[in-house]
């Protein structure tokens, strides 16, 4: 099926395909659309999943997390202080390997409360264990919830993944996608059979406690085998491509990264502002490009690396901030040059786009322009000086 | 002789009470029982890795979450159409039920989910070292309502959760002790003769927070129901079915075994207040038998 | 990878608890035992077995010495006695 689909709309048609068993959601701005469209469909028997309305976001996560503990796939959507509700049970999820797909609508937290797009919220919860991918454009989300379900059931992995779209950017934005149709997706996503359930036949204690003797193998165990979705991921992107005759490369993409001499580090939707900019740039003669991050969870250290190593003078974008320190993916991207000789001259650090603020062609422009010399730590891109001149008088 | 549900070597006090009302309600479930386990003792004493004392499937997963957590267990035995061949237990202490966990518990009833809740009552966070909790009686001795110059205790009564139970128009609601055991595993095979979500709230002593003797927890169980303190009750479709009957002892019998009432036992004002709690049940539930 | 993570049932049954006895313990005198099996019911461990009467004992290996069996036998047939700190005479 191929046509103008709004986003959340063709999150819900793909989820669909997938046929969860359990779908458990509770409404948050801008996730609404996706869950919506998904009790409808329920409702109409389109979906015979079983469709949990619950009280919190805390207890829709908790919900799958019974599902999938049960040998049955399962499904929930959330944003921003959603997410951030739900934190606790994200650990809990992937501490006891239950491969549950979430997606997150990005978007900002509270406090200002603010219902527009950063990426503060799935940032917040990079260390819970959880497999994060981040889409460009609806396509894209669409291709990686596929994705995100084969590799969470991988029997080596056995890892809940999340996969993040820019809220109204992409939740409620229109572009033609391709929906693939169910025997394409049956024929990659096998039904899913656990590796251990809850099961009166073969009863299993699920959730121990395990004492220091024990503890630290099982978070040695979470990290070998996030590691291993590394290689995973390129993997299973191929046979994707097989089947839906859509090529990703998994973990980074690169464009126009080759011979560049300025290139951007990113996630998301703002890839595609880039994109149009370097097009631009490069049409002027201007060597520069995008490094687009997929997979920032695992983090794609190596594959960071080459892609990078070779560019003087790299800026990285991030749409969210590890308040009081760097700019989270700046540090990381810094990270992965420390201690090798070749790496670029600068790696500048920019914070743009916090709450929605728009990040335009003239922002990209910016950043690149301030790529000169002189190296930046979380700059922050599109401030208006006169807001911070407002005092409280009280 | 069967299997065994839920096998010895746990890790629970001697004489404790929710190690035996857990037993005993697994034994009235059956095997074909799936467990959700909210954090606490019981999770604690009885899954400490690589030991498990269940025999069924049981999976525990946060201290507040496990009637989510079984809500979804239900939903996805109703997807695979094994629910009408598994029954599903949710559990959890008093402050993992009355407390962190009420807005998921709340949730599961309101949703109708055909699911047992178990909470072992045993009036404080025993877990965490004896913290007051909403189902700490009146002037409770704990290590948060400490008895002091200023203070003779918890501040507050039980918070009424059999009441907010029945509220939520769920099938079945009863209170249950450990003082009446053959009671409770009635009131658990009863529990599942019904569809949708049921709550049985069983007295469970506890030795260690109650600081009575370990030989004492059925008696001690006993007269919390004989002096109208712990009134066992049952409720079917918000209807009040059952009463058990007492010839009502007066509450000193049942605060002078327990350290936690010490405080008040040379006072009689104090005691007249508590006595006025279980007076109260008496009236309200038509407690005492009518000779 | 995984590592400790799942449990199979009944395993708490290597964890001998009979050890925590340290003063007294259960004797099932076995005399005027009526099999009202109350015994059974009570114990927090749930290791007291039997079916007849008089045929009633616990497992030592598990027993924490609490005495609830004591104080619920109708027929005063469990009595607590000094607890023999030399486990092999068991």
């Amino acid at each position: 099926m191929k046509g103008f689909l709004e986003g959340s709309r063709a999150v819900a048609e793909v989820i669909k395909l997938v046929k969860p068993g359990v779908i458990s959601a509770y409404p948050i701005t801008p996730q609404t659309h996706i869950v919506e469209e998904l009790a409808r469909m329920v409702a109409n028997g389109e979906l015979p999943a079983q469709f949990i309305n619950v009280e919190s976001e805390h207890s829709a996560v908790s919900v799958c997390l019974g599902a999938v503990a049960t040998g049955v796939r399962a499904y929930t959507a959330t944003s921003s202080q959603g997410l951030i509700y739900m934190s606790e049970v994200l650990f809990n999820i992937a501490g006891m390997r239950l491969p549950l797909v979430l997606t997150c609508a990005n978007r900002a937290l509270s406090a200002p409360i603010n219902i527009w797009n950063d990426h503060q919220d799935s940032i917040s919860v990079r260390d819970t264990g959880w497999i994060q991918l981040y889409a460009e454009d609806i396509q894209e989300v669409v291709d990686l919830q596929i994705i995100a379900y084969r590799l969470a059931e991988d029997k080596a992995l056995m890892l809940p993944v999340m996969v993040c779209m820019d809220g109204f950017i992409l939740t409620h934005g229109i572009e033609n996608v391709d929906i693939p149709n169910q025997e394409q997706v049956d024929r990659f996503l096998p039904f899913y059979k656990p590796l251990y359930k809850l099961d009166p036949d073969e009863p299993l204690t699920m959730g121990l406690l395990a004492d220091p003797d024990y503890y630290l193998e099982t978070r040695f165990a979470l990290q070998e085998t996030l590691k291993e979705a590394l290689s995973l991921i390129p993997k299973i992107t191929q046979e994707f491509a097989k089947v839906f005759s859509r090529q990703y490369p998994g973990l980074i993409e690169e464009y126009k990264t080759k011979d560049a001499e300025r290139v951007i580090v990113a996630m998301g939707s703002v890839c595609s502002t880039i994109k149009e900019v370097v097009d631009e740039l490069r049409a002027k003669g201007k060597k520069v490009g995008l490094l687009k991050i997929i997979t920032f969870r695992p983090f794609p250290a190596k594959e960071i690396y080459d892609a990078l190593k070779n560019v003087p003078k790299v800026a990285v974008l991030d749409r969210a901030l590890s308040l009081g320190s760097f700019a989270p993916l700046a540090a990381e991207i810094r990270a992965v040059f420390f201690g090798k000789n070749k790496k670029p001259k600068l790696i500048s650090s920019f914070i743009a786009g916090l709450g929605g603020r728009d990040i335009t062609v003239d922002s990209i422009k910016e950043i690149f322009r301030l790529l000169t010399t002189k190296e930046k730590t979380a700059e922050f891109i599109d401030l208006k000086p006169e807001l911070l001149k407002e005092k409280i008088d009280v | 002789m069967s299997k065994p549900l839920f096998f010895p070597g746990h890790t629970a006090c001697a004489g404790c009470g929710q190690s035996l009302a857990a037993r005993l309600v697994i034994e009235a479930a059956g095997p074909n029982t799936i467990v959700v386990n909210n954090t606490g003792c019981l999770e604690v004493f009885s899954t400490y890795y690589p030991l498990t004392a269940w025999g069924v499937p049981f999976v525990h997963s946060l201290f507040e979450n496990a009637a989510a957590v079984a809500s979804g267990v239900e939903a996805a035995l109703t997807y695979l159409g094994k629910k009408d061949k598994v029954n599903v237990i949710a559990q959890g202490g008093d402050g993992g039920t009355a407390d962190i966990g009420l807005q998921a518990l709340s949730g599961m009833w309101e949703r109708g989910h055909d699911v047992l809740y178990v909470c072992y009552d045993n009036e404080a966070y025993m877990n965490t070292g004896v913290q007051r909790s909403g189902l700490t009686p009146f002037n409770s001795d704990t290590t948060t309502s400490p008895v002091g110059t200023q203070s003779m205790g918890n501040l507050r009564p039980k918070k009424p959760m059999p009441e907010i139970a029945v509220a939520h128009a769920i099938s079945y609601v009863a209170t249950a002790s450990v003082g009446f055991l053959q009671d409770l595993q009635r009131k658990i095979k009863k529990a599942f003769s019904l569809k949708g979500p049921k709550y049985i709230q069983v007295h469970a002593p506890c030795p260690l927070g109650w600081r009575h003797e370990p030989r004492q927890t059925i008696e001690v169980g006993r007269l919390a129901v004989e002096t109208g303190l712990y009134p066992l009750i049952e409720y079917e479709f918000g209807k009040l079915t059952g009463v058990r009957k007492i010839q009502p002892k007066p509450v000193e019998e049942y605060l002078r075994l327990q350290g936690r009432f010490r405080h008040l036992l040379n006072n009689p004002q104090a005691i007249k207040q508590i006595q006025e709690i279980a007076d109260n049940n008496i009236d309200r539930y038509g407690l005492k038998i009518q000779l | 990878m995984f590592g400790p993570l799942i449990s199979k049932p009944g395993t708490s049954k290597n964890n001998k608890t009979g050890s925590w006895r340290i003063e007294a313990r259960p004797k099932f005198l076995q005399k005027n035992c009526i099999a009202c099996r109350l015994c059974i019911l009570s114990c927090p461990e749930g290791c007291i077995s039997g079916e007849e009467k008089n045929t009633f004992i616990c497992d030592y290996d598990y027993c924490k010495g609490c005495g609830i069996c004591v104080e619920v036998c109708p027929k005063k047939d469990i009595e607590m006695v000094k607890e023999d700190l030399d486990l092999t005479k068991v």
